[in-house]
């Protein structure tokens, strides 16, 4: 099977897609001739022209805009935010127009469009620039949420959030452009909504998705070699949430602990506690505990920054407490 | 429908138990309640009842066996109906409603004192697998925070072990090489228990010890009166012991002295209005400590009787688990076995524990003068975050005080 970056799986899914579908096209900043921010669109501009592959001034709501204007007509866009930073400016358009459009025109206009980019931090970019908008967006009735750790999910969630006919925000990560991962050949599509087990175990769960899973595998390792045996569940889309796979690995190992990049306050983290109280409060062995960014603004210093991100260490910690070891 | 009857757990330390003889044939009527087996648990032979009536359809183990808590023994049912014998290793967990707490197997029977003001702490998961399991969490020493009963502590009481990680990893125990220069024998049940209680004692419990000679002259005096007086009343079998007047003594003490009738409980102290005196009874094989409930409202008489009768039952093994605790105080007494003096191990959570040592005959200066007097070595041993050295020695004063004048338990 070859092995392959998250952003060429990326790139996979955008070629198959628009050489499936001619209503399928790309627009953004950069996405054409310099072929992409983070080289996600490479060779795109050659092979289907500047009609699909169409380079926007840096006007994040105009372009939102004219994308889900384009969908109501019944195309199907692509648009590349360069980051979801950036995208605050235009989320007007993806939360009073996209999300809204189906359910205020009675169920006659769907507006199938994506809007995709890097999400969360990266390294020293300082407080603007670092944010995990995962919760805002996953607020948000009629958006659907995916947010792939690997390239072979990528691929797969990139191709379903395309041919959804709702609108669906893609959670890239800039430090996962580069990660290298088994994709197969062909046809892959992964449904949206469901989650899935990375690694599995049965101490405790950690829950887990985008660039935390690979914090959650490498405690899982530690944790391992403790004599722990945790389960790593890459939630994979944050709306709808794979409940079903959430309860059922809490259920074999009656303990929790849940990451994300974002901050503690309303983040994805307290809505998976919500449901495991509510719904798997008997199989509770102990609180579900979260490891999140620390509550500040990202700070530019190197080792502060350090500091207010999850790590490894940290679910380490979190899960020996969840199991009454420290 | 028929109903599977499971190995319960009829102590709060069991594990397993070994099903001692049937009391019930198969194709036998039972009624709940009644006896369908004699099980050996960790500390006595216990019965284990009828959750259900109907007639024993099947004894799934035979005599002599040992069965972990929570697994199949029985299947009762109406005659004649089909027995779908449940798997051997069915875990408790499939039959959750035909066992409602089954530590004690008498209901009617007041339960520890301790239960009355006790919240306890649970996981969520834990107070399920008790229900299931037939196990009072009452019972049950929480090792989570503020002592919240967790899916550990209930590890082995009638579910399947998932083999949670320990705080502290046990190192391998290595192999013995040659086995013949030594003789291991594996830990009983009973072992295993005095094991776990007494190594949570004396390493962590900062004891501290108090020792005193008290003169038995009046008190073996009044011993021999009062048996007099009820072989005058017909009374023959009934006898007052010396160690019947030190369990008065030392309860009306404790009446006087508050601060020695305690338990500490980590985040707090608890000091008891009532008197529960523990009295440790040797038995084959171990140690087991029977209570005298509401000691000091008991006379010399009801005392003996009933210590009498808790010690023979000890022997035998057979004490409920209500009768062996929540004593909020002890005493020990090697005298038989004419130990002068020596130390007790505090039984958790008890603050402080009573060893008493012969009473023998010795020369002693009294008045100026040598003389023969029965004297007696008593040994307070004291949890020193409960109970300070003058605070011990003023109790320990008064049971001497009450030993060498009797007349003033009568005060």
């Amino acid at each position: 099977m070859p092995t392959i970056t998250y952003r060429d799986a990326l790139n996979q899914a955008l070629r198959e897609e628009m050489q499936r579908d001619p209503n399928v096209f790309l627009m953004g900043e950069e996405v054409g001739l310099y072929q992409g921010a983070y080289k996600v669109s490479r060779g795109l501009l050659e092979e289907f022209g500047a009609k699909r592959v169409v380079d926007t001034p840096i006007a994040e709501l105009g372009f939102a805009g004219i994308g889900v204007g384009a969908a109501m007509g019944g195309l199907r866009p692509v648009v590349e935010f360069m980051t979801w930073n950036f995208a605050v400016l235009a989320l007007d358009q993806i939360v009073n127009s996209a999300a809204k459009m189906l359910y205020m025109s009675g169920g006659q206009i769907p507006v199938p469009i994506v809007f995709r980019g890097p999400n969360g931090a990266a390294l020293q970019l300082s407080s603007q620039h670092s944010q995990a908008w995962e919760s805002w967006l996953s607020h948000i009735p009629g958006l659907k949420v995916v947010a792939p750790a690997t390239p072979y999910d990528a691929k797969g969630l990139l191709k379903a959030a395309i041919r959804d006919n709702n609108p669906v925000v893609v959670l890239e990560g800039e430090m996962l452009y580069n990660n290298k991962g088994e994709v197969p050949e062909g046809e892959i599509v992964v449904p949206i909504g469901q989650a899935d087990v990375k690694r599995e175990g049965r101490h405790v769960t950690l829950i887990c998705h985008s660039k935390t899973v690979a914090i959650a595998l490498k405690a899982a390792d530690q944790l391992a070699s403790q004599d722990i045996a945790a389960e790593v569940l890459d939630l994979r889309t944050l709306r709808p949430l794979d409940d079903a796979a959430i309860l059922r690995s809490v259920t074999k190992t009656n303990r929790a602990v849940v990451v994300e990049e974002g901050w503690p306050q309303c983040g994805i983290g307290a809505q998976v506690v919500d449901l495991i109280q509510r719904e798997a409060f008997d199989q509770l062995d102990a609180p579900v505990l979260r490891v999140t960014q620390a509550d500040v603004p990202m700070p530019y210093n190197k080792q502060l920054e350090r500091l207010a991100k999850p790590s490894p260490d940290k679910v380490v910690a979190a899960a020996r407490r969840v199991l009454y070891l420290d | 429908m028929a109903t599977t009857v499971v190995m319960e757990a009829l102590s709060p330390t069991m594990e397993e138990g070994r099903l001692v003889k049937w009391s019930k044939a198969v194709g036998e009527a039972v009624k709940t309640g009644e006896t369908l087996a004699e099980v050996e648990t960790d500390k006595a032979v216990m019965e284990l009842v009828a959750r259900a009536d109907g007639q024993l359809l099947k004894q799934i183990v035979a005599e002599g066996a040992t069965v972990p808590v929570g697994e199949a023994v029985a299947v009762i049912g109406a005659p004649g109906e089909s027995v779908a014998t449940p798997a051997a290793t069915a875990p408790a967990k499939t039959q959750p409603a035909q066992q409602p707490s089954a530590v004690s197997p008498q209901p009617s029977t007041p339960v520890a004192p301790a239960d009355a003001t006790q919240v306890v702490r649970a996981s969520p998961l834990a107070r399920r697998l008790a229900k299931e399991r037939g196990v009072d969490l009452k019972l049950v020493q929480g090792s989570g925070p503020g002592g919240r009963v967790v899916m550990r502590d209930l590890e082995g009481a009638g579910g399947a072990a998932v083999g949670l990680p320990v705080p502290v990893p046990r190192s391998a125990v290595p192999e013995p090489v040659g086995g013949v220069a030594y003789r291991d024998v594996p830990l009983t049940q009973i072992r295993k228990t005095i094991a776990k209680r007494l190594g949570t004692s004396l390493g962590p419990i900062p004891h501290f010890f108090l020792t005193t000679e008290v003169d038995m002259e009046r008190a073996a005096d009044a011993r021999a009166a009062l048996n007099q007086q009820l072989g005058d009343q017909g009374q023959n079998q009934a006898k007052i012991s010396i160690n019947d007047i030190l369990l008065k003594a030392t309860a009306l003490a404790l009446t006087k002295h508050g601060a020695c009738n305690a338990w500490w409980q980590d985040d707090h102290i608890r000091y008891w209005n009532e008197v529960h005196v523990g009295m440790a009874v040797a038995i084959e094989d171990g140690l087991i400590t029977p209570v005298i409930r509401n000691t000091d409202r008991k006379s010399l008489l009801e005392i003996g009787t009933e210590a009498r009768e808790l010690a023979g039952r000890a022997r035998e093994r057979r004490l409920r688990p209500e009768e062996y605790t929540g004593s909020t105080f002890s005493v020990s007494n090697l005298g038989m076995f004419d130990i002068d003096q020596f130390t007790a191990v505090i039984n958790p959570p008890e603050a402080a524990i009573l060893a008493v040592g012969a009473m023998s005959a010795k020369p002693v200066a009294m008045d100026g003068a040598v003389v023969v007097r029965r004297r007696l070595r008593m040994t307070l041993s004291c949890d020193h975050r409960v109970i300070d050295g003058a605070t011990g020695a003023a109790f320990l004063r008064t049971v001497k005080q009450m030993l060498e004048n009797p007349l003033a338990m009568l005060l």
